[in-house]
């Protein structure tokens, strides 16, 4: 025995002290996380009812555990209004004058946000004809026209995570984005038909620079920027058993014998799925992109079956798509000027919306469009009046007229949130905030909205 | 004298925790006013890490800080920035009917702010 470890025998060994001891501590079980797309619906929360946060997130990512941290309760004013302290009833009536005097009033954001808040936004624009888009339109809309396109392939990540046993990532590093789309859906989990988890499964990556997603891939595939639509089209051609143009690898940085290579292992996987992020659609090709992919893992089904799924980013994101579908036809840039639903990206996108300064009014939810948005559409968001709703301050709220400070879904408030294969998920909150959810604030709205309206019918009637 | 190079936005890690301590905080406007440069390219433009450099595009400028990384990991005439406010600055409002700006990919004249 060496002296270092007789040294280490004769210490006591410390007794474990449980920090919750004498606390009025609350367990949550099958939590789920609403950071990001991948829902994860498996956390366990243990969260202080005294000091009203979570202390300590079991299962969730670097991200998710920032998520479940960082919300806590806040001292900031429930309402403020030209950036002065109001009550709620002042905020909402505020609110509800702006949208009903406005004669080209928008909505935007919405992704971090329940699907009956998302309900609601819509009923309110659909009653003002307003214009509504959300955050998919500068996300996964380009995927959104695609599928209109060419349709999509279809799977949740159940049936990834027990049959795929091939998994490609095209223009994503979700090592850094979505950390447990590795862990519990696509690569490392053991599923029915993958007993033995990533040894069973080959992974292949495409982007344009290394990233910590990187290591996880059997074949990093690094592309030239802007070619992916051309490394797409060549593999559509090559599963045909066409010809394709001798000069791809000096084209796309991408050699025939990688793309021969993949091919093969695509025609004779089991069960193959293309993940798709934003390293398509926000690059030149935009929805050429998006249709290229869904069209080859189309084709794909001629020898075996392949499926296509896009990696979304906000927690809710997927649920606008839905919830706006369903209630409009459409998934985003929806305008209801004339009284009926018309879709048309490029016109009623919120982007161009806003900087061909056609917007005389502003609904922002749970989003920061003043930060993430191309500078002209910033300058026009600064000469209308904004509400905005949000768990935190950002440069949005900052630039409102009207700001609301709201509780946050799935840690305060109940819901249904969509995962990102179209899954739905109810929310299971922790502890109550002091400030309202989305859904009441929007319901309020839309109530006094209503009132408005009915009160202009009658002064016209009259 | 500004050479061009072309300009990524993303996500990363620590953009991701940063914005939910708050997007107001300092900390997420350090972690998105710092850009990522090859070490090849970083010695060429005379660049040490820390240094401030002047991002211009068609529609905007940004000053931001570079920081180095390995030739392998980033291609040469690449730069990597994670998402926010100083990569918005840069980006085209145009969106060839898609209602989605050219956001990750765009053409910038770089210069080392003296």
């Amino acid at each position: 025995m060496t002296e270092a470890t007789q040294t280490d025998a004769k210490k006591p060994t410390p007794k474990k002290v449980d920090p919750n001891i004498g606390k009025n501590i609350k367990i949550v079980k099958d939590a789920t996380c609403t950071f990001c797309g991948c829902v994860c619906d498996d956390m366990e929360l243990t969260v202080d009812l005294d000091e009203h946060r979570i202390t300590k997130a079991k299962r969730a990512c670097v991200l998710g555990r920032a998520w479940f941290y960082e919300h806590t309760l806040d001292t900031r004013p429930g309402v403020l209004i030209d950036g002065k302290e109001a009550t709620f009833e002042e905020g909402v009536e505020a609110a509800a004058n702006i949208l009903v005097d406005a004669k080209f009033p928008i909505t935007y954001g919405m992704s971090d946000s329940t699907c009956e808040s998302q309900r609601v936004t819509v009923e309110i624009m659909d009653i003002i004809n307003g214009n509504i888009d959300t955050t998919t339109s500068v996300c996964h809309g380009p995927s959104g026209m695609a599928f209109q396109g060419v349709g999509e392939s279809t799977a949740t990540l159940g049936e990834v995570k027990n049959r795929a046993d091939l998994v490609i990532y095209w223009g994503g590093n979700p090592a850094e984005s979505h950390p447990r789309h590795f862990t519990r859906y696509a690569v490392t989990p053991k599923g029915m038909y993958i007993p033995n988890g990533k040894k069973d499964r080959t992974v292949v990556l495409v982007d344009v620079r290394r990233t910590p997603s990187t290591p996880v891939a059997n074949i990093f595939m690094q592309i030239k920027p802007g070619k992916d639509f051309e490394v797409l089209w060549a593999l559509r051609a090559l599963v045909k058993g066409k010809k394709i143009n001798g000069n791809i690898e000096k084209e796309t940085g991408i050699s025939r014998e990688v793309l021969d290579d993949l091919v093969v292992r695509m025609k004779n996987c089991q069960f193959g799925v293309l993940f798709f992020g934003m390293g398509l659609t926000m690059t030149r090709g935009r929805h050429f992109n998006s249709g290229a992919l869904l069209s080859l893992a189309a084709d794909l089904n001629d020898f075996t079956h392949f499926v296509a799924k896009p990696v979304r980013g906000h927690g809710n994101v997927t649920g606008a798509d839905n919830v706006v579908s369903w209630q409009t036809g459409y998934p985003f840039g929806v305008n209801f000027n004339r009284g009926y639903p018309r879709f048309n990206p490029g016109e009623f996108t919120m982007t161009d919306v806003l900087s061909r300064g056609e917007a005389d009014a502003a609904m922002i939810i749970a989003s920061d469009p003043a930060s993430n948005f191309p500078k002209a559409a910033i300058e026009h968001m600064k000469k209308i009046p904004i509400i905005s709703l949000d768990t935190k301050d950002t440069i949005t709220s900052s630039i409102a007229k009207v700001r609301f400070a709201v509780s946050t879904y799935g840690i305060n408030t109940g819901g249904t949130v969509y995962r990102m294969d179209d899954v739905p998920i109810t929310l299971r909150p922790a502890f109550e905030s002091n400030y309202p959810g989305d859904q009441e604030v929007l319901e309020a709205i839309r109530d006094r909205v209503k009132a408005l309206l009915s009160g202009k019918k009658a002064r016209l009637a009259a | 004298m500004a050479e061009t190079m072309i300009l990524v936005p993303g996500r990363s890690q620590r953009q991701g925790t940063s914005l939910n301590e708050g997007k107001l905080k300092d900390e997420y406007k350090r972690v998105t006013s710092t850009a990522e440069l090859n070490e090849k390219d970083m010695r060429r433009l005379k660049l040490k890490n820390g240094d401030k450099i002047k991002l211009k595009s068609n529609v905007g400028q940004t000053v931001v800080t570079c920081m180095s990384k390995k030739d392998e990991d980033l291609p040469t005439g690449m730069i990597f920035i994670p998402y926010g406010p100083p990569s918005s600055e840069l980006m085209e409002s145009d969106t060839a009917g898609t209602g989605m700006p050219l956001s990750k990919h765009i053409e910038v004249k770089i210069t080392k702010v003296s």
